[in-house]
């Protein structure tokens, strides 16, 4: 099992390997503060749907024949995750709410979530390896936006050519990660 | 020359459509603002994950980008028929559905007539749903303007989107595995296979947008 959760966390790291949550990688990912929040966010967020959308796979899906309907009923139950999670924090823990801001409903549109909850799907996972492999490979997302984000406040300080400033250096750079930790493999 | 009796009949002429905009908008600029100057890849940055995860090659790249664009148009135009009647504050579980809906039809069609592509693009099918462009385009735009115009704006984006992914795919394949599209251009011993892997997707994609910013800055200079 240990050597499970290190290939989801490193080895096939969600962002560097299988391309997936790039959007907010790439866009939370200046300042160390909201990149570490964020990753947070999604850990909990991804585990939550995840749990909810295996039972449902398992018990409503898969039992009554709709598995055509697995696209619609994933997203949407990840959307109102989301939406009640917002309310809940708004309502309880203001202080995180304000804190987050927009970063909430932007879950929403994270492929992380989505791409974790159709993963577990497909291959079938039990209950354990399911929460397994959504903490695993959502903490490999936390590490890689924190990595990134660390690499890119130093890169604010260097002195990178207009014309690649912002995203190509960043996209550059995140190349760069991808190759250091392919070579774990 | 203006006097009080034609104020009254420039009033009536505005009356046609609540949307100003639909009247100064001509479908040419929406469909060529889509394709370049607002293309979804390398101007507006949007639809990152597909863009990394699918241009491995040629093929797939097209695979998606058409693919994606026939979303986009399909959940534009009905986006855009229903959206004087979806109350405001779920307006984005609404579009999500529907584009969900979209989404679930595309994968079963590559599914049944071109399973080898869907195997190919694999878990990025069903992640179109998630894809920030629909989302963005629909919110953006069909929400706000007539059918028609959706039509040519989903096109015309999705196009865009096509194009890029196309010419990242390209330069990935003929770098890495030296082919394009499946012909073979050279012998691929001596193709860097690098390019072909998660970390030349990333290398390729920002090395295209700085010579794209190299090319903006020689402009305004």
């Amino acid at each position: 099992m240990f050597s499970s959760i290190l290939t989801a966390l490193i080895i096939n790291n969600v962002v560097l390997s299988q391309f997936l949550g790039i959007c907010p990688f790439l866009g939370v990912s200046t300042n160390l503060k909201t990149a570490s929040g964020m990753g947070i966010m999604v850990i909990f967020v991804t585990t939550a749907a995840a749990i909810i959308t295996w039972c449902l796979q398992i018990f409503v899906l898969a039992r009554l024949d709709l598995l055509y309907l697995q696209t619609i009923v994933f997203i949407l139950v990840i959307a109102s995750l989301v939406q009640l999670l917002e309310m809940i924090l708004q309502k309880y823990i203001p202080s995180l709410y304000n804190a987050f801001g927009i970063f909430l409903p932007l879950i929403t549109t994270n492929c992380v979530v989505l791409g974790v909850c159709i993963s577990v799907a497909d291959k079938n996972y039990s209950f354990g390896q399911m929460l397994t492999y959504s903490l695993a490979t959502t903490g490999g997302f936390l590490l890689a936006i924190v990595l990134m984000a660390g690499i890119r406040e130093r890169l604010e300080d260097s002195d990178v050519p207009k014309f690649l400033q912002g995203f190509p250096i960043a996209l550059i750079s995140a190349g760069l990660m991808a190759l250091a930790f392919m070579g774990l493999r | 020359m203006k006097n009080k009796f034609t104020k009254s009949k420039d009033k009536k002429q505005f009356n046609f459509s609540n949307k100003a905009e639909n009247q100064r908008l001509k479908s040419s600029s929406v469909f060529f603002d889509g394709l370049i100057k607002n293309n979804p890849t390398f101007v507006l940055l949007l639809g990152m994950c597909p863009t990394l995860a699918t241009t491995t090659s040629a093929i797939t790249a097209f695979g998606m980008g058409i693919s994606a664009m026939a979303v986009l148009i399909f959940s534009n135009l009905t986006i855009s028929f229903v959206r004087k009647v979806i109350p405001n504050k779920i307006r984005i579980a609404a579009f999500i559905t529907i584009i969900a809906g979209f989404v679930s039809l595309v994968e079963m069609l590559l599914k049944a007539f071109v399973p080898a592509l869907a195997d190919s693009l694999g878990i990025f099918i069903p992640l179109i749903v998630v894809n920030c462009i629909i989302l963005a385009r629909a919110e953006g735009f069909a929400s706000k303007h007539n059918p028609f115009k959706s039509i040519i704006d989903g096109f015309g984006t999705g196009l865009g989107f096509t194009v890029a992914l196309v010419i990242i795919g390209g330069t990935r394949e003929i770098l890495g595995s030296g082919s394009i599209f499946g012909f073979s251009l050279y012998n691929p011993a001596y193709a860097a296979s690098l390019f072909t892997l998660p970390a030349g997707g990333f290398l390729t994609l920002g090395i295209i947008l700085g010579v794209i910013n190299f090319a903006k800055e020689r402009k305004h200079v």
